[in-house]
């Protein structure tokens, strides 16, 4: 389990976050959701330590990684995987190099073994015959697909996936939605999604938390969004006519 | 003001974190030697080819210049010599590398930056400037006395070459005076300066690519920054090292 403590972040003179609080359980889909610029990539990027926080802490199976220096995070780092919106592979490497680029750095495998694992990985996320491929030579649906396939290949305990349907069709955008399900469920992994896609928030939403203008403003499930009056919720999840529509004959 | 001080802070910061223990030495080690062939061996053609055209250039200029009949013609030898070995090659190359590989280093750790794979090696656990950059700084003190080393002799060879073939110095008279004089200092002192400048030219595009934020447009300032801060620098550290060492 994550738990994140009365957080609070500013840039500047701009506060993004004031005095967050919430958890991410284990086992479940946890989604930040939220309007453009809300808060919620910084929600995300404080929880994993790209950002320090200004207030507060973040504690993962209660170790507080806030007060953690750069060498005592590297134990609790290499049990995080973080799938980014742009998947962050490394050009310069095939797909293959990519998914054993971290078993490379922290483990003593042997060359077949890191072959074996990063070819089980990418066979779990339904990536054959691509191992030789640069990531320029990729789909973007794919290059998501790598992107799980590195995250996963450490084993992680948590999984932070910030936008992972953005810029994909609709049908792959499900895709890796069922992906994420399933290896959240396979692996009992703590799973947290930012997105803004109500897809996934409707097919996926196990825990919800809503971030507005830098706040916690909603907590609940995909069930507890339907029957919500939180007017900020409603406007955000229920801003299409087709939205609207299905909230009336629900 | 402000601005300046915190800038020159943050460098000082970016440089101390690259000393963190490496995740995994051997791998540094390879990104060494690939470093080493990246910004050596890529740059040999550019260093060859404006050695050999400095140095014809310096050798004519030399022999038009000491035109005085009590000047012997083989000083133009030792004026050639010496302004290859102690200026042109250390300072006028490091200059020629500061373009070629500063606005590299910095592009590809701006890209990495905005594309957020250095994000991606943060979250793994990964000191990300320690395996980014480290590897460049330390295969630039490798390679860059030795690029230097060759652009000294093509410079040489190459004023040879124009001064005997224009005719305006005879072969005979221009090894003389290359051979005449010789202050090995000369060289130890050409490779102080090379080491300093391999450090100026890879740290500070490194750092400003590091610092990127925002996109391909950014990447291209950080790019630009990262040549002219530290074209600006080897020539401060140039007038110091020769302040101190020479005088």
């Amino acid at each position: 389990m994550i738990a994140i403590e009365n957080i609070s972040k500013s840039f500047g003179n701009k506060k993004v976050l004031e005095d967050v609080s919430c958890e991410f359980d284990k086992g479940k889909i946890n989604l930040i959701i939220g309007g453009s610029g809300q808060g919620k990539t910084v929600l995300m990027k404080c929880a994993v330590g790209l950002f320090e926080v200004d207030k507060g802490k973040v504690l993962y199976d209660g170790r507080n990684f806030s007060e953690m220096t750069f060498g005592e995070r590297k134990p609790i780092r290499q049990e995080i995987g973080m799938l980014f919106q742009g998947g962050a592979l490394f050009d310069s490497l095939t797909v293959e190099q990519n998914v054993t680029f971290p078993l490379k750095m922290f483990t003593n495998m042997t060359n077949a073994e890191k072959r074996d694992r990063a070819n089980f990985c990418l066979h779990r996320v339904n990536l054959e015959n691509v191992n030789h491929l640069l990531p320029s030579a990729i789909s973007g649906g794919m290059k998501k697909r790598v992107a799980i396939a590195r995250a996963i290949a450490m084993n992680p305990r948590y999984l932070f996936c910030d936008e992972p349907n953005s810029g994909l069709d609709p049908k792959t955008s499900i895709l890796i939605d069922e992906l994420i399900k399933e290896i959240t469920e396979e692996y009992d992994i703590t799973t947290v999604i930012n997105t803004h896609d109500m897809n996934t928030v409707m097919s996926m939403g196990e825990k919800i938390i809503f971030i507005y203008k830098g706040k916690k403003f909603w907590e609940g499930n995909n069930e507890d969004i339907m029957r919500s009056e939180n007017k900020e919720l409603n406007d955000f999840v229920f801003a299409s006519r087709w939205m609207q529509a299905v909230k009336k004959h629900f | 003001m402000k601005g300046t001080l915190f800038e020159i802070g943050r460098y000082f910061g970016f440089i101390k974190n690259l000393f963190y223990k490496p995740e995994k030495l051997s791998i540094y080690v390879r990104q060494v030697f690939r470093e080493m062939v990246n910004l050596g061996i890529g740059s040999l053609w550019l260093v060859a080819l404006t050695s050999a055209f400095m140095g014809a250039v310096i050798t004519i200029q030399s022999a038009y210049n000491l035109v005085n009949p009590m000047v012997p013609l083989w000083a133009v030898g030792i004026v050639a010599r010496d302004s290859i070995i102690i200026e042109f090659s250390p300072t006028i190359i490091m200059l020629v590398l500061a373009g070629k590989v500063g606005s590299s280093v910095a592009s590809e750790i701006g890209t990495m930056r905005v594309t957020e794979q250095i994000d991606a090696l943060e979250i793994m656990g990964i000191n990300s400037s320690g395996y980014l950059v480290l590897p460049k700084i330390i295969a630039a003190l490798l390679i860059c006395p030795v690029v230097v080393i060759i652009s000294m002799i093509v410079g040489i060879t190459g004023g040879w070459v124009a001064g005997d073939l224009s005719g305006v110095v005879p072969s005979a008279d221009y090894l003389k005076g290359i051979q005449n004089q010789f202050l090995p200092f000369n060289v130890t002192f050409a490779m102080i300066k090379t080491v300093v400048f391999a450090f100026i030219i890879t740290s500070v595009p490194a750092y400003h690519g590091y610092y990127t934020s925002g996109g391909a447009l950014e990447v291209g300032q950080s790019s630009t920054k990262g040549v002219v801060y530290s074209s600006i620098l080897i020539l401060i550290f140039d007038y110091l090292l020769t302040q101190l060492i020479l005088a």
